[in-house]
């Protein structure tokens, strides 16, 4: 939306170029704004002018001749009701035009930025916290769109400047020039407000986002820092930036405190400056005194827009570094592109092919180097490896969520990369080393959306073992889970998200570690449940526990970032000692202990 | 167990006197800031005074024109507009300090208190609302603080003010303009009202989209990998459509109340006219009122209507204000049921702690009991293993043993003392839970593992890893202990958080450690290293852990079987795997299975 890029040295400028996204995505609603705040000027003015002919035509012909038409009073009544209810009815337009225009262009701000976190890649997530995150979405947006509020009047009082401004002109040209000097000094006040203020601005929104990641991470590991008794030391960490935050607010107030009244001000010295000359002038018969007052009234009309827009001009600095910071968001590129291919869904299993696989996290250090393997459909393979021998990564090159950096992924012969977005998905499903579970039901959670019969359901928590203790809950299906699943314990979480990918049957089904929570009894059945289960899904399993490689067809062995053995379980520990090591280790322990 | 307070019914007087109290900064030279207040709005009658002297003297005075009087008085007045700006500047400038600084303390509080809540009330709120609570609540109320708050005092004087200014005109006429604007008056009440309800929906919609947006940002990989971007953005939408409405509802109320004070000036004005004229005929009370007073009347009505106006709107941000405030101070609200017993706590000695359950019953709120007359003791220095069912209650025992939750029935007694008696920071010191999901902050490796032991020097770190066989591991980390673990620790494998955890755990060395699925996702090579090593350092401990693994279990010394919420056997290993047809047998003979 918002693909404006709002440029300028200065905040002014660019906090015009920011109001003019508004305007152009609003007009309708800007307009209605406007005119209420024009209705409402005029009206101000027309209240003086029922004044006026009240005094002329009512109040001091009553009290000359001691009585007057019951008519009269009731005009002296509508015409003043009539003007404020007028006035009202502007008041009205003009806040709740400038309400639905700003929470208008918040709301089209955050989706917008929302629907690009969605979209981002993994790589740009890992860089920007979530704390951060939440700032944009909240705090950016709404300084972003902050001077939408004070714009209508604004733009209203620029007529009555206008107009006051000619009028002037006409009365007396020379004290009209000297008045009309307030401007230019206007002018460089704003500017060097804009010039103090915007440094500390930008300081302060980013400190919004900082505090605000470390709130959330914070409230996110609130039970490592309870069993460590850490509060003291997280709140000094929240407590130094909070610190750094007043610091800077208080600077920014400082500077807006100046601000206002120097504009406040401005008009009231060119006032003095023109009774003065004014004086002089009448003196040395230039003028007439009747013109030195009404370029005096005037200035103290044209005293009041300049105030309202300097309103508007002390929200730049925050708008403008809060529209940036947003549009940093959604000008971040890398989103991941897609083809256009579709995946046939139906069938059996689907046929993996890896070729030539290099991926690093650090472009001078590769983790996979050069993978290459084919499962055949329907097959199951086991992918061991030591800790952080890059299991997880290959997983996470299989359902794309990062992209190789050399060579290919093919599902049935296709490279993942030229598959229609959501396409992969309905192929391939990942139950990941950890478990992530959503504020949802239990079926909100497996079915994620999707419209799934509840018998198809619990099928998939069978399988999974895990209807049982969905059908003990007390609301079975429909029972919330809290953040995160909270309300499960680590096991039972595991078993749902591992439901979560039965209920789709993919024709290929990766898990990663996705028994390890779970015990062993418990573990033997689901895979049981996964062997007998008639799919005939392609499965690649990442396994330390020999039962489950035992299912496997075939064990693929990672290490030092490449498949350094292939082959049947048994014939590697026959043949790989680092293989039988790692996959032996527990008897090994089993001997010593009883030896 | 409970839940988070909304703080929203909290009255609103009731919100300021707290926040005030909770902040008291605010109330800091609040005497001077006032009478500057005074002092700069005082600023708005120079120039009108300046203008009709100059008129009535300078220009149309007796003697024609007088340049010298106008001079001096524009001096004069220049100097009273340069003071009253400054004294608008320097109110300001205070008001912004003072807010500033009360709402830190504020937020610091806050945030304090989040921590200081029991495991199960901080998850009754979501993080994001969480994280609402202690940013953008907060700053709501700054901008009534500064422009609302005291001016609000200023206005009422000048009301005050404008009102002696017109009973001293005549009292007659003001009562009528009294009761112009009593309607107003009368009415603000139930805008207020609509108006609490509407902002406090507002900031509750806040807390709800932040969520809305964590939740997917958190689990980016599963909505990647599920392809369920739209069903997220869906209800993220939703969020956000929920809370524009919500704004626009409070806008219109704003607007609404505001327009009010309008239509009552206009009725006023028009009353004092004729009330006035009425006056004059004699109509009313005998009273004799010139056409030259009821005007001068009518213009002492502005001096009232302006700050009633001002006044208003005040009103209406602090309302704006309030809803934050009182989500804030909501949560200082909220009671940390786990007490602290503070001074009076229990230390613990140091040394291997003996543990004893004593007919413990645990039941999640609002759920079965999950845990049911636990008796179980355990001699210092003893090393149990915790085998059981996914879901039998594991976690829960270790959560009741660490005092993260307390017991519904029985106690838990650390060295004959009763856990609720002992202080917290020589529980934190003493015991440490190394818990399923670990934890790691966006930080470096080093500084993860600090928090076992702040101040540890990176030397004692790598001593700590090579006492636990991790030092080939830290000395493969191309950075080592500077490496960056990213958000959540999702830098590292599982492997290697878990790693990381156990590192905290071991440099901060307890007495108690309780280990619930530590080494769950380590390669098997490297999990048996870790548990040899772990058998060497708990010497001198009391150790307790949980392991569905059960190579764990064969190590200790005794094994404790929990089923469905109850101990069924316990025992040292060999002797239990000989209880034909025990849970334990039957564990085993599958782990054994397993193992191929
Ligand atoms: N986002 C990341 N940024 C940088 N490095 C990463 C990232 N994710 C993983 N790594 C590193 O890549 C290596 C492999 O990690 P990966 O998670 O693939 O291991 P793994 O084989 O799944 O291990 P485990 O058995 O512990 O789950 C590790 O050294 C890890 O530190
Ligand atoms: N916060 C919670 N609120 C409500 N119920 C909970 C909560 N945490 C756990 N439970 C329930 O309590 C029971 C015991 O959970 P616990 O986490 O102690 O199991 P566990 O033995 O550790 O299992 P696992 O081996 O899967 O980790 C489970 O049925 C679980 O659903
Ligand atoms: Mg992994
Ligand atoms: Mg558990």
């Amino acid at each position: 939306m918002t693909d404006e890029r709002v440029s300028g040295a200065g905040s002014t400028g660019a906090g015009f170029a920011v109001l003019w996204v508004a305007i152009k995505r609003e007009p309708a609603v800007f307009t209605i704004s406007t005119i209420g705040s024009l209705l409402f000027g005029a009206l101000t003015v027309a209240d003086a002018w029922v004044l006026g002919w009240s005094t002329d035509h009512v109040v001091l012909p009553a009290f000359r001749d001691g009585e007057i038409g019951g008519g009269l009073l009731w005009a002296v009544l509508g015409l003043f009701l009539g003007v404020a209810i007028l006035r009202a009815v502007g008041i009205v337009a003009r806040r709740l035009g400038a309400g639905v225009m700003q929470y208008r262009m918040q709301a089209r701000s955050r989706r917008a930025v929302t629907r690009q976190y969605l979209s981002l890649p993994m790589e740009w997530h890992q860089k920007h916290p979530t704390g951060e995150l939440l700032s944009n979405a909240n705090s950016d947006v709404e300084a972003a769109w902050g001077p939408i509020a004070p714009l209508p009047m604004a733009v209203g009082t620029v007529a009555m400047m206008v107009i006051a401004v000619v009028q002037m002109l006409f009365a007396d040209l020379v004290l009209a020039v000297v008045g009309l000097l307030v401007f230019p000094l206007v002018i460089a006040t704003n500017v060097i407000y804009q010039r103090l203020a915007q440094g500390w601005a930008t300081r302060a929104q980013q400190l919004r986002g900082e505090l605000s990641e470390i709130a959330h991470e914070s409230f996110d590991g609130a039970m490592v820092v309870k069993t460590l008794g850490r509060e003291p030391e997280e709140t000094a960490r929240f407590r130094a930036k909070a610190e750094e935050l007043r610091e800077t607010n208080i600077r920014v107030g400082r500077i807006r405190a100046a601000f206002d009244p120097t504009l406040a001000a401005l008009p009231n010295i060119a006032v003095l400056i023109v009774l003065v000359l004014g004086v002089h002038r009448v003196l040395s018969g230039a003028t007439v005194a009747g013109d030195v007052v009404t370029v005096t009234y005037l200035l103290t009309v044209v005293s009041f827009p300049i105030r309202s827009i300097g309103w508007l001009l002390g929200e730049f600095p925050r708008s403008v570094v809060g529209y940036r910071r947003v549009d940093a968001v959604l000008r971040a590129s890398g989103a991941m592109p897609y083809g256009e291919a579709t995946a046939p869904v139906s069938g059996d299993g689907a046929r993996l092919d890896v070729s030539g696989l290099a991926y690093g996290y650090h472009a001078d250090r590769p983790l996979l180097r050069d993978l290459s393997f084919t499962v055949e459909p329907g097959r199951t393979v086991a992918l061991v490896g030591a800790t952080a021998s890059g299991k997880s990564t290959l997983t996470n090159l299989l359902t794309r969520l990062v992209d190789v950096d050399a060579g290919a992924i093919r599902v049935d012969g296709l490279d993942v990369r030229e598959l229609a977005r959501g396409e992969l998905a309905r192929v391939l499903s990942v139950v990941p080393q950890t478990a992530f579970l959503f504020d949802d039901t239990v079926r909100g959670n497996i079915t994620l959306g999707a419209d799934v019969p509840d018998e198809e359901v619990w099928e998939a928590l069978r399988t999974a073992q895990a209807d049982g203790f969905v059908a003990a809950l007390s609301d079975g299906l429909d029972t919330r889970l809290g953040e995160r699943g909270t309300s499960l314990s680590g096991g039972q979480r595991q078993r749902i998200s591992l439901a979560r990918a039965l209920v789709r049957r993919p024709r290929l089904l990766v898990l990663d570690d996705a028994t390890s929570a779970v015990d062993p009894e418990v573990e033997a059945r689901i895979l049981a449940g996964l062997r007998s289960e008639d799919r005939d899904a392609t499965l690649v399993v990442v396994a330390y526990r020999k039962a489950t490689i035992g299912l496997a067809d075939e064990v693929l062995f990672l290490s030092d970032g490449a498949i350094v053995d292939r082959g049947p379980h048994d014939e590697l520990v026959g043949r790989n000692d680092d293989y039988a090591r790692l996959v032996n280790a527990y008897e090994a322990e089993h001997e010593g202990v009883t030896s | 167990m409970t839940m988070m307070d909304t703080g929203e019914d909290i009255g609103g007087w009731e919100t300021i006197r707290r926040g005030i109290s909770h902040s008291p900064e605010l109330k800091e030279g609040i005497r001077t800031t006032l009478a500057l207040a005074v002092l700069a709005s005082a600023g708005q009658v120079v120039v009108p005074i300046a203008v009709q002297q100059t008129v009535d003297r300078g220009l149309r005075g007796s003697g024609g024109p007088d340049a010298t009087f106008t001079t001096w008085l524009a001096l004069a007045a220049a100097a009273a507009i340069v003071l009253t700006s400054w004294a608008s500047y320097a109110m300001t400038a205070r008001l912004f300090s003072t807010s500033e600084r009360g709402l830190a303390t504020l937020r610091v509080k806050a945030f304090r208190h989040v921590h200081d809540l029991p495991l199960l009330t901080q998850n009754t709120e979501r993080r994001g609302a969480l994280v609402a609570r202690v940013t953008s609540d907060v700053d709501q109320v700054s901008q009534f603080l500064v422009f609302g708050g005291l001016l609000f005092v200023v206005s009422i004087g000048q009301i005050l003010v404008a009102t002696v200014l017109m009973i001293v005109y005549s009292w007659q006429l003001a009562l009528v303009v009294w009761i112009c604007f009593a309607p107003l008056f009368l009415s603000l009440r139930y805008f207020q009202r609509k108006l609490s309800i509407a902002y406090a929906t507002v900031r509750r919609q806040v807390g709800i989209l932040l969520s809305a947006i964590s939740e997917p940002v958190v689990g980016a990989a599963v909505v990647r990998s599920y392809a369920v971007e739209a069903r997220t953005q869906e209800r993220i939408d939703a969020a956000v459509l929920a809370h524009q409405a919500a704004s626009t509802r409070a806008q219109g109320f704003t607007a609404f109340s505001f327009s009010l004070g309008g239509i009552s000036a206009g009725l006023a004005n028009a009353g004092v006219l004729i009330v006035g004229i009425w006056l004059g005929q004699g109509r009313l009370w005998s009273d004799d009122i010139s056409a030259g007073e009821v005007l001068a009347f009518a213009f002492i009505v502005t001096l009232f209507v302006g700050p009633v106006q001002f006044g208003t709107q005040v009103l209406t941000d602090a309302q704006n204000a309030i809803a934050g405030w009182r989500r804030v101070i909501g949560i200082l609200d909220t009671p940390a049921d786990l007490v602290d017993p503070g001074p009076s706590g229990q230390t613990l000695p140091a040394g291997a702690l003996d543990v004893a359950f004593e007919g413990v019953g645990f039941a999640y709120p609002g759920g079965p009991p999950v845990l049911r007359d636990i008796d179980l003791t355990i001699p210092a220095g003893r090393r149990v293993a915790v085998v059981g069912e996914t879901g039998s209650g594991k976690s829960t025992l270790a959560k009741l043993l660490t005092r993260l939750m307390d017991p519904t029935d029985g106690r838990v007694l650390l060295d004959g003392v009763d856990l609720r008696e002992v202080a917290e920071t020589s529980l934190r010191s003493s015991v440490v839970l190394v818990p399923q999901e670990g934890f790691l902050f966006d930080d470096t490796l080093a500084a993860n593992a600090r928090y076992g032991r702040l101040g540890a020097t990176d030397d004692e770190i790598l001593a700590a890893a090579a006492d636990l066989g991790l030092g080939d591991w830290l000395a493969g980390l191309p950075d080592g202990l500077a490496t960056r673990v990213g958000q959540r620790g999702e830098s590292l494998s599982a492997g290697e958080r878990q790693l990381v955890a156990l590192l905290r755990a071991q440099l901060a060395d307890p007495d108690l450690l309780v280990l619930d699925e530590a080494t769950s996702a380590v390669d098997p090579e490297l999990e048996t290293r870790i548990g040899r090593a772990l058998e060497r350092l708990m010497s001198g401990r009391t150790s307790v852990t949980i392991a569905h693994r059960l190579s764990t279990a064969e190590a200790a010394d005794e094994v404790v079987v929990v089923d469905h919420g109850r101990i069924v056997q316990r025992g040292p290993h060999a002797a239990l795997v000989q209880e034909d047809g025990s849970v334990y047998a039957g564990l085993h003979a599958s782990w054994v299975a397993q193992r191929g």
